[in-house]
């Protein structure tokens, strides 16, 4: 069986990015390290406290021999235009979450609307990845 | 006005100490979000939860402490300070009671967090790929 371990966010900053994950959207650090031996990478990654399985990877922009000063400049601008990368995240409570969320300071794009399959909002992180809230509405089941 | 049962704020209560334990957040908070005095809300949650608000929210750090003493490479004091606690000296001595070993000790009892961080192949072969550093490289200049 497949399963989803991982999904990866370039951040532009790992530790501003910790910061709102874990403070501001209430997550958890699953792993930070540091490793010398390779060049100090670090392997940072939070999750829902509820969602022991399955975790985000803030992942920083290498420079080279990584990723080359060009490729990491476009990688930069598409973070900046919004196009780098999506979270999908569900809540019980979209209204609710919205205005939790919204007092401590997060920059919502989409106040929380109706939607055929139910009430979906979208905010972004601060490196501009587009983070979308849904309150998935129950659907009949057959 | 609706009426909520009193568990319901005593839930309250709970919830914001899960939710929020990394902040300086103090039993004092807690009682407010129930909008009950510090006494008798410190009852009230004993008898709601079976143990006492207090308590709640200290085993709740030290369980995040642990944690984070098992699955990253931060500091002591940075671990204390991150969920939620002041002083390092009482944290030790919470920490310590609670777990019967010192956080140092109970770090040594596993594996170093990096051993047991998932960096995937991929990251690894890029970014522990050593740079061929040569003469003409280093200097920018071919000299062909």
């Amino acid at each position: 069986m497949i399963t989803i371990a991982n999904a990866q966010l370039w951040v532009n900053d790992q530790d501003e990015a910790l910061s709102f994950y874990t403070k501001k959207l209430g997550m958890e650090v699953r792993t930070d390290v540091t490793l010398p031996e390779m060049g100090d990478f670090r392997w940072l990654t939070v999750g829902p406290a509820g969602q022991p399985d399955v975790a985000i990877v803030l992942m920083a922009i290498p420079g080279p021999p990584v990723m080359d000063a060009e490729t990491a400049e476009q990688v930069r601008a598409l973070m900046a235009k919004g196009f780098a990368g999506t979270i999908f995240l569900v809540t019980d409570d979209c209204r609710a979450s919205y205005e939790e969320l919204r007092a401590r300071g997060v920059e919502f794009v989409e106040a929380p609307e109706d939607r055929p399959y139910g009430i979906d909002s979208g905010f972004r992180d601060p490196s501009g990845n587009h983070i979308r809230l849904t309150q998935v509405r129950e659907l009949a089941t057959a | 006005m609706a009426f909520a049962p009193a568990a319901r704020h005593l839930l309250r209560a709970r919830d914001l100490a899960d939710a929020r334990y990394f902040e300086p957040l103090d039993v004092a908070d807690l009682a407010r979000v129930a909008g009950l005095s510090r006494a008798h809300f410190s009852r009230e949650f004993r008898r709601a939860f079976g143990e006492p608000p207090h308590s709640y929210l200290l085993t709740r750090r030290l369980e995040r402490a642990a944690a984070l003493l098992r699955s990253t490479d931060r500091s002591v004091l940075e671990i204390c300070l991150s969920v939620g606690l002041q002083s390092v000296g009482s944290f030790t001595t919470s920490f310590t009671r609670t777990y019967g070993v010192s956080p140092t000790a109970y770090r040594a009892r596993f594996p170093p967090a990096a051993e047991n961080a998932l960096v995937p192949g991929c990251v690894v072969r890029a970014y522990a790929r050593p740079q061929r550093r040569t003469f003409r490289e280093d200097n920018g200049r071919a000299q062909a």
